[in-house]
């Protein structure tokens, strides 16, 4: 590319900018632009960096507390857990470049996200990943899965930090359009926190890591545009990653940190060099003037427009003291990676490119960030559809034990085994909780007692019935999810996919999910700390369902006080907390029954009640604390009975003979999906029955865990564990090695 | 009782090795990076689990070049205990202290799970506080670990009892052989004894909820016999 070509209106728009923004471009600089600033424009406008669609809605988040010390706007975000510890996390997708090569669109999407993480002086301790996937029976939905899966694992088992926890579901609106979300976390000292603010003209502007290469020019803007049928030819947009060089990077930055050397920091994530040079100068209000002669590249001849666009991995940006460098040398030599200083800080406030002797692009940056597009995009509110009477549902064609098993070897909750035996859930030695054991995964923080649990979720068929209520959903999952195993919820990351905001419908999707996700963080005090939008999830008109992806993170004290899901011992007695005792129903709009054995994807979906979560939610982490329960799980998709027998799951030894009360629709007690709901094992079921009536949470025991290995059901057998467990694990590896 | 752990740029489970002899051996171990030439007199070298090299050309095989794999071998050769897990059995083969090779999965594919292990003779150091026979539950997490070696060097690592440990063929989620390794086999002793090398992690099973805690076991067992 050459600076000197031409700018046309087709250069305008294949750079994804429009005329009026072009205009506005031309208004900033004072004159036409050539192409390497057209390019730096194109990047940081894009919906991917600019977020010009959501930013509006975005700012109603609630993203503030007295424990939250970073909110959104950094790298990643971060919250103060007490003993001076502090936890930094963050979820980020990394959908398009999965879909057109999964394998390293999976794998740098981890790569990116855990430099979100040590950029800020965190050791990332726990990943996370939630998927979508399209039909199973769709040609390419196997190759997706095995790449992505194989992505995944390949690049977070080599650096290191063990995949503890995540969510997969199928749709057919994601076949050609799949979703790949993944979530670091990491934890540091509160006086150690890293950021990305440039400051002190003349300091030098550092560049570490790998070399620059021509991999994933443009990948922010392929990711702000939807596909079509020629989206596979952009597969030069995708990046490769490296995971031995990003544990070189991480361990070499960490070393680095410890000493008094860096004043800001910021990965080379989307937009590459680009965005992480203004987005330090930006936040730090100071210019920043760089010799592109000077950076690391791989390849010969690279121009001033491929360095300052391409998204090579591993890289890092700093700024430190000139007294620095000798000793930050040091340490990146020792761990062979690349070191050069590339520019300094300057007090124009203008980005300043030079190469081969000529200055190849100036622009002010103040007025690049200030002036980006926002747009107020006009949106049609979503109504939510009728509520369907459990009684207008007929009862099922087929006996309890094949419905039940209908529903455990579904797609969307058959077992994850194939999946995650893939990833090192163990590396580093501290995980307490494992994947398929019980709602979140628990990490212990080394050389302490405390642990944090983690979790991800996003029901996407309640989204798109009512995308207020589901996003909220999403929210309160996550939080039953993390008070199950025992912690104390104290902050959300979250991801929001959805199709072309152009479409009023898409973008009536979003500001209703928003709303509902700010609601139920405000009711549960549980502040938003970070996250990341992804739009134009569409191909050939086709979106995606709504999916709000929501990423929690909570705190336990003291790391003998975790329960799991998994039933232990005979004479149990099982109550469902939240659930009234004489219940003779159960909400079936939108539910895993009704798609799966009615093969209708309609009805409102269950409302939500913050107050009555609270309440179950503060009973049930009480209870554990106490160590009154021996297991615990919440209810969510198909209902109690699938809770229940996924309870028994775990150990697959011990069966539960489940009671109900008298005269029930069994289908719709059994598989409706209320909220706010969760299944507790305890030896003391007056005790516990005697909490929830002084905490004014309703509570019916369900069920005897017996050593029979069956599930009955007021005396009846259903099915054995060992067959339903068959059933559960067979479906995914059966799928994969196309016996399905 | 003092032991030093080797590090290579691309370990990962170092930290892991180092908190389980901790926590067994009462201190913690010397570090030694590997362009070191000199390792401390010392009652244990281990090699820890990772990704050196990245995996790259075949794991294990560019740090066997590296300068303190020299030293090791002449450590092992005067009879000082190396013990090698998942990468480090790897690097051991590589250097060719340890007989055979891992090779890639039977699936093709990396396998993280806990599995049952059968303790095939407790002669050695570090199976002596074991009974032979025993059954333990230990994790194994890993791309390449499919022990190969030919016929003559099987039978005569059988011959003079150096298979250490074995997966066990049976029904059930933690049976089996997880990576298609000959004969089943999991860990294997050098000529004398001192040098054992083993696919599967007794570093992350130090807590009773982590896995069983009878990877506690295996380095409690160390304090005694080593």
């Amino acid at each position: 590319m050459i600076v000197d070509t031409v700018i046309t209106e087709d250069v305008v728009s294949r750079h994804g900018l429009t005329q009026e923004e072009y205009k506005v471009i031309i208004n900033i600089l004072g004159r036409k632009p050539n192409l390497n600033e057209l390019g730096i424009f194109s990047v940081m406008w894009s919906e991917h960096c600019s977020y010009k669609s959501s930013k509006r809605w975005l700012k109603t988040l609630e993203t503030k507390a007295s424990h939250v010390i970073q909110g959104p706007g950094e790298n990643a975000g971060v919250i103060d857990i007490g003993g001076g510890i502090a936890v930094v996390f963050k979820i980020e997708s990394h959908n398009h470049p999965s879909f057109i090569d999964p394998y390293q669109g999976a794998a740098t999407g981890v790569g990116g996200i855990l430099r979100d993480i040590f950029t800020m002086g965190a050791r990332p301790i726990a990943n996370l990943n939630a998927l979508r996937f399209g039909d199973p029976q769709h040609s390419k939905t196997r190759h997706l899965l095995s790449g992505v899966v194989a992505g995944i694992g390949g690049y977070s088992n080599c650096v290191g930090v063990p995949t503890v926890a995540g969510e997969v579901n199928f749709h057919p609106s994601y076949n050609d359009n799949i979703l790949v979300n993944t979530m670091t976390v990491g934890i540091t000292t509160t006086d150690r926190i890293f950021y990305s603010a440039a400051a002190g003209p003349g300091n030098p502007v550092v560049y570490v890591g790998a070399k620059t290469g021509r991999d994933g020019i443009h990948g922010a803007t392929m990711a702000s545009k939807e596909f079509d049928k020629n989206s596979e030819d952009s597969r030069p947009t995708v990046q490769v990653g490296d995971p031995f060089t990003e544990k070189l990077l991480l361990e070499a930055c960490l070393e680095l940190m410890e000493r008094e050397c860096i004043i800001a920091i910021q990965d080379m994530g989307a937009a590459g060099l680009t965005s992480a040079s203004l987005e330090m100068a930006d936040k730090g209000s100071v210019g920043i003037e760089l010799d592109l002669d000077r950076v690391p590249v791989r390849e010969l001849r690279m121009s001033t427009y491929e360095i300052m666009l391409s998204e090579s991995q591993e890289r890092m940006l700093m700024i430190m003291r000139w007294e620095s460098v000798d000793k930050a040398q040091e340490i990146f030599k020792k761990w062979e990676l690349d070191f050069a200083i590339i520019g300094s800080v300057t007090e124009t406030g203008r980005l300043v490119l030079k190469k081969d002797g000529t200055v190849q692009c100036d622009i002010p940056i103040r007025r690049l960030v200030g002036e980006a597009p926002e747009y107020n995009r006009p949106y049609l509110p979503i109504l939510s559809p009728s509520v369907i009477a459990a009684a207008d549902v007929p009862a099922p064609q087929f006996s309890l034990g094949e419905v039940l098993v209908k529903l455990i070897s579904c797609p969307d909750t058959a077992s994850r085994r194939w999946i995650w035996e893939q990833y090192d859930h163990l590396v580093m030695g501290c995980t307490m909780i494992k994947p398929g054991e019980a709602d979140s995964g628990v990490i212990r923080i080394n050389d302490t007692q405390r642990c944090l649990a983690v979790t991800v979720d996003s029901t996407p068929r309640y989204c798109l019935a009512d995308p207020k209520i589901g996003s909220a959903q999403a929210v309160v999952e996550t939080w039953r999810n993390i008070i199950a195993v025992g912690a104390t919820p104290l902050g959300v990351t979250n991801n929001l996919n959805f199709g072309n905001p152009q479409n009023p419908t898409i973008m009536g999707q979003m500001v209703g999910c928003i709303k509902g996700m700010g609601e139920a963080c405000k009711a549960l005090d549980y502040p938003i700390v970070s996250g990341n939008v992804s739009l134009y999830n569409e191909t050939n008109g086709n979106a995606i369902l709504p999916t709000p992806v929501v990423g929690g993170v909570g705190v336990i004290d003291n790391c003998s006080k975790i329960v799991t899901s998994a039933l232990r011992n005979v004479g149990d007695t099982l109550l469902a907390l939240g659930q009234p005792a004489n219940r003779k129903d159960g909400w079936l709009g939108s539910s895993l029954y009704l798609r799966e054995i009615e093969g209708r994807e309609e009805g409102a979906p269950p409302p939500i009640d913050f107050v009555a979560e609270k309440q179950a939610g503060n009973l049930v982490r009480n209870l554990i604390a106490e160590n009154t329960i021996s297991a615990c799980h919440d209810v969510s998709d198909g209902g109690l009975l699938v809770s229940i027998a996924e309870m028994a799951l775990v150990l697959k030894v011990f069966g539960v003979d489940i009671v109900t009360p008298e005269d029930i629709l069994v289908h719709a007690w059994g598989f409706g999906e209320d909220q706010g709901r969760y299944i507790v094992a305890t030896s003391s079921p007056m005790k516990v029955i005697e909490a929830a009536l002084s905490a004014s949470v309703p509570a019916a025991v369900v069920g005897v865990v017996n050593k029979s290995g069956m599930l009955t059901l007021n005396g009846e057998i259903i099915i054995t564990v060992k067959e339903l467990s068959y059933q559960y694990e067979k479906w995914l590896p059966g799928y994969m090695s196309y016996k399905n | 009782m003092k032991a030093a752990i080797v590090i290579f740029p691309g370990s990962n489970r170092d930290r892991d090795m180092a908190v389980a002899i901790r926590q067994s051996f009462g201190n913690y171990p010397i570090i030694i990076w590997h362009k070191e030439t000199e390792i401390p007199k010392v009652d244990l070298i281990v090699i820890p689990g990772g990704f050196s090299y990245g995996d790259h050309l075949r794991s294990g095989a560019i740090s066997a070049l590296s300068p303190v794999m020299r030293t090791v071998e002449m450590q092992a050769r005067k009879g000082v205990p190396v013990l090698g897990v998942c990468n480090g059995f790897q690097i051991l083969t590589e250097t060719g202290i340890l007989p055979g090779i891992l090779m890639r999965n039977i699936e093709l594919k990396f396998v993280c799970k806990t599995i049952r292990l059968k303790v095939e003779n407790s002669s050695g150091i570090f199976t002596a506080g074991y009974t032979s026979g025993q059954i333990l539950s230990l994790p194994v997490a890993h791309n390449d670990g499919s022990y190969f070696a030919d016929n003559d060097t099987l039978n005569r690592l059988e011959d003079r009892d150096q298979v250490a440990f074995r997966y066990i063929r049976t029904e059930g989620v933690l049976f089996g052989n997880p990576n298609g390794s000959m004969r089943d086999i999991a860990g294997i002793y050098n000529d004398n004894k001192t040098v054992l090398g083993l696919m599967p992690h007794p570093e992350n099973a130090i807590y009773p909820f982590n896995g069983k805690a009878d990877g506690q076991i295996f380095f409690d067992n160390l304090v005694s016999s080593l």
